[in-house]
């Protein structure tokens, strides 16, 4: 096999914190090879140093040029690296929404002292290229009006265009479903049997195992293992890319109590054309978990908000133990719905404010909390202190800015103020979206155990597998609608990915 | 009474006047929408227009032809652009801010100039300004003839400005450039280009525009300089630019639209004068103009990267 790439002892500090230590890193052409990690193991940095958005302090990068022969890749330039047929689909799509597709892939291909754009050329190379990966989009439509899997179709496209001979995928089936992602898995064979060279960022180990010829585990900023992906397996990669043995809770078994939360026939508009909810009913009981599963932006925000309180159904009712559930989000907290919400950043805490003050945002009119109107400020710390020990929070201290934390650490702050109110139901959207696994787990296991502790639990997530573990029951979110939850005992991966693309009932069983 | 009104706009005279009027206001919207097509608000119109008006005066007033002249306040207005380029593109600052600071700038520095050459000047003194240019052949037809075709100069090169904008923003990488790094300056930095540079570019360029409505003040309109002369006209382009969409054929078509509502306040305040206040008339242009904003822009397409400052390798 001949050399592609070869990234040779780059490190790359910030401060005091190494993001990358002497990582050596060969790639072949024809090849897909995943780069595994948790976040912050490095992954991204080192992406971004092979991209040219950093610099490295030290070591080399060597690219091959059409010839085969390597040359040594300017550092700092994304111009050299696009130049040197380096291409990059990033986790957010870097695309103009109200640009055509075919404006977003000639863009910056030409000099900008050019004459005119060369569309009719472009076109002809893309509609070829189109044909030859089986990458198909519509070339005069707005990226605006496309899904995403469109648009990561056209992400690749643009990085064809520029006739790259290596191509970087970062986290790419995070906005998928199933179904598109094995798709996208079938394209990336056909493009490593052409020649090209594949590197595919991920932190899920079966997607790894299932498109990848070779596996490379970064672990805090250091390379822990490289290797042909037919000597892995599943716990073996799960236990480098963390570097222990993760526990894993299990759901035990357990009656369920009378229906506490129940959705009637609800139905919302929501103004801004977004998916808002069509006729959604759901009854959650005490003491269970129901999963709602579905590709984002079909209306889990919606539900979300109407469940916290913050939007009013059109239609329908909502009832909590039998009461009716007035739109407030002060209503939706006294009545002891507690929510962990999907932005943790923007909807969840207030980053200047200390770890302490956070922990008592939704208790401020508690005795515990304020005298006269006036913070308890030791009582605040004294909880803070508490809730660090309990939910092992990793932070310089309650006084801490909590915008200091990692997002772990942050969402263990939001965990611990959800939990210690001793809510009736919990809503939790997305609660271990970017989380490493260690996190996750303990955001799983303090889920489980509120579940045992008669809690009723809404789970909104878009990775299967936590649902399969976590859930009682899982229902699919399609458009503003919502399909019956069935057992997760009875559900597999097929027939969720079926319904998360909108195949009818009988289409899917 | 009725009739009266279609004598007025069924005259050429009167859109002779509309879109004398409107020359100004031409430049300025296209500048602005030059500047926030790349995705930066420039509130510094107001002080660049100012700017603009005094330093073409100046150099003529000091011995300069007048095309020199229109140099000048395109320089001028260049350096306040890169100012508040620099200022809110690679260092981020509030683009409402800096630019309200840059037409306080722009504008005491025009005033405080002005004061320097001329210390106790009570008549301001006036220049020789650009003469209406009449096209051979054109300035014969009926009607659109005098109406259009018996300008100065100015409106002419507005005009064609407006071409090069359209035939540049939608037919070049250049362009297309531009308007990407107005929608989502990540993705032209995905693509190897520089947004910084890109949004510097335009705002200088956009700002150069600006100042030339500013110039057309003094230099072909009221012949001097006079303090508060700009009177709002940035501000009115600012408008103008959401108005229209920020495309360059409907901000061509909001101009005219004002000027014509300006130039048809005037007649009629000639005429009704008696009975009714003046400032009611005075008034008209600007409730006709939040009528048509109210009308047009709801939900327009705007640059969705409008005023977000845009950092490398940070999304």
């Amino acid at each position: 096999m001949t050399l592609a790439l070869s990234i040779e002892g780059v490190t790359k500090r910030f401060g005091t914190l190494v993001a990358n230590d002497r990582i050596d890193l060969a790639l072949h052409r024809g090849e897909i090879l995943a780069l595994l990690g948790e976040n912050g193991a490095g992954k991204t940095t080192l992406m971004n140093v092979l991209f040219g958005h950093y610099v490295a302090d030290e070591g080399s990068i060597r690219v091959a040029g059409p010839d085969g022969a390597l040359a040594s890749l300017p550092p700092g330039s994304p111009h050299a690296a696009l130049g040197a047929g380096i291409g990059m689909v990033h986790q957010h799509f870097a695309l103009a929404e109200s640009l055509t597709v075919l404006q977003n892939v000639v863009l910056g291909t030409r000099p900008l002292s050019a004459p005119h754009l060369g569309l009719r050329a472009a076109r002809a190379k893309l509609e070829r290229l189109m044909g030859e990966s089986g990458l198909h989009v519509r070339l005069n439509a707005r990226i605006a009006n496309l899904s995403v899997g469109e648009k990561q179709r056209v992400e690749i496209l643009k990085v064809l265009y520029r006739d790259a001979r290596i191509l970087i995928l970062d986290e790419p089936t995070a906005v998928l479903t199933p179904q598109e992602a094995d798709g996208l898995f079938a394209t990336l064979r056909r493009l490593a049997a052409s020649g090209l060279a594949v590197i595919f960022i991920s932190h899920k180990l079966g997607e790894v195992l299932a498109v990848a010829d070779r596996v490379a585990v970064l672990r805090g900023g250091r390379k822990v293992s490289d290797q042909p992906i037919a000597g892995v397996d599943r716990r073996m990669l799960a236990t480098l890319m963390v570097g222990r043995e993760i526990g894993v809770s299990r759901r035990t078994l357990r009656e369920p109590g009378p229906p506490l939360l129940v959705l009637d026939q609800v139905s919302m508009r929501l103004p801004s054309g977004r998916a808002g909810l069509d006729g959604v009913s759901l009854t959650v009981r005490g003491g269970e978990i129901v999963g709602i599963a579905g590709v984002s932006g079909n209306g889990q925000a919606a539900l979300a908000a109407l469940i916290a309180g913050m939007a009013e159904a059109s239609a329908g009712s909502v009832t909590l133990a039998g009461k009716p559930l007035r739109a407030s989000p002060r209503a939706a907290i006294e009545a002891g719905i507690a929510r962990i919400p999907e932005d943790r950043h923007a909807e969840g805490i207030v980053g200047p404010l200390s770890v302490a003050e956070n922990l008592a945002l939704e208790s401020l009119d508690s005795p515990e909390v304020q005298r006269l109107g006036f913070l308890r400020f030791d009582r605040l710390r004294e909880r803070a202190s508490q809730a660090i020990a309990a939910y092992d929070i990793r932070c310089p201290g309650p006084e801490a800015p909590i915008r200091l934390l990692s997002g772990g650490n942050i969402q263990k702050v939001i965990l611990a103020r959800v939990l210690e109110r001793d809510p009736r139901l919990i809503l939790a959207n997305q609660p271990t979206r970017g989380l490493d696994v260690g996190a996750a787990a303990e955001v799983h296991r303090r889920l489980l155990e509120a579940r045992m502790n008669n809690v009723g639990i809404v789970l909104i997530s878009e990775d299967l597998d936590e649902l399969l573990a976590l859930c009682d029951r899982i229902a699919v979110m399609v458009k503003g609608r919502l399909t019956a939850p069935e057992p997760v005992e009875t559900l597999t991966l097929e027939r969720l990915g079926l319904l998360m693309a909108g195949h009818r009932e009988e289409e899917a069983a | 009474m009725l009739e009266g009104l279609f004598d007025i706009l069924l005259s050429s005279s009167f859109w002779a006047a509309a879109i004398r009027i409107a020359t100004p206001l031409m430049f300025g919207v296209l500048g602005a929408l030059i500047c926030e097509r790349a995705g930066v608000l420039n509130l510094g119109i107001e002080g660049i227009f100012t700017a603009g008006a005094m330093a073409g005066w100046l150099a003529v007033y000091l011995g300069a032809d007048l095309w020199t002249g229109l140099l000048a306040a395109a320089a001028t207005g260049a350096a306040f652009g890169l100012i508040h380029a620099l200022l809110t593109v690679p260092l981020g600052l509030s683009q409402h801010v800096t630019g309200i600071g840059v037409t306080l700038l722009a504008t005491s520095l025009a005033y405080f100039t002005y004061r320097v050459y001329l210390p106790n000047v009570a008549t301001p003194p006036r220049i020789t300004p650009f003469q209406p240019v009449a096209i051979p052949g054109l300035s014969d037809l009926p009607f659109l003839g005098p109406a259009l075709f018996q300008q100065t100069p100015l409106t002419y090169l507005a005009l064609a400005l407006f071409a090069l904008a359209a035939l540049v923003l939608y037919r070049t990488p250049l362009g297309l450039a531009i308007r990407a790094v107005g929608e989502n300056p990540a993705a032209v930095g995905a693509q190897g280009l520089s947004v910084h540079g890109l949004r510097i570019g335009a705002v200088v360029v956009g700002s150069a525009v600006m100042a030339l409505g500013g110039a057309f003040l003094t230099m072909a309109a009221f012949n001097a300089f006079f303090f508060e002369m700009t009177n709002g006209r940035g501000w009115i382009c600012i408008a103008l630019t959401v108005f229209a969409s920020w495309r360059p054929g409907k901000a061509l078509l909001g101009a005219l639209l004002f000027g014509a509502f300006d130039a048809f306040q005037l007649r009629l305040q000639h005429r009704l004068g008696g009975v009714v206040p003046g400032q009611v008339f005075l008034m008209l242009p600007y409730l006709l103009s939040i009528a048509a904003l109210i009308a047009v822009s709801r939900g327009a397409d705007y640059p969705k990267a409008l005023m977000v400052p845009y950092f490398k390798g940070q999304r």
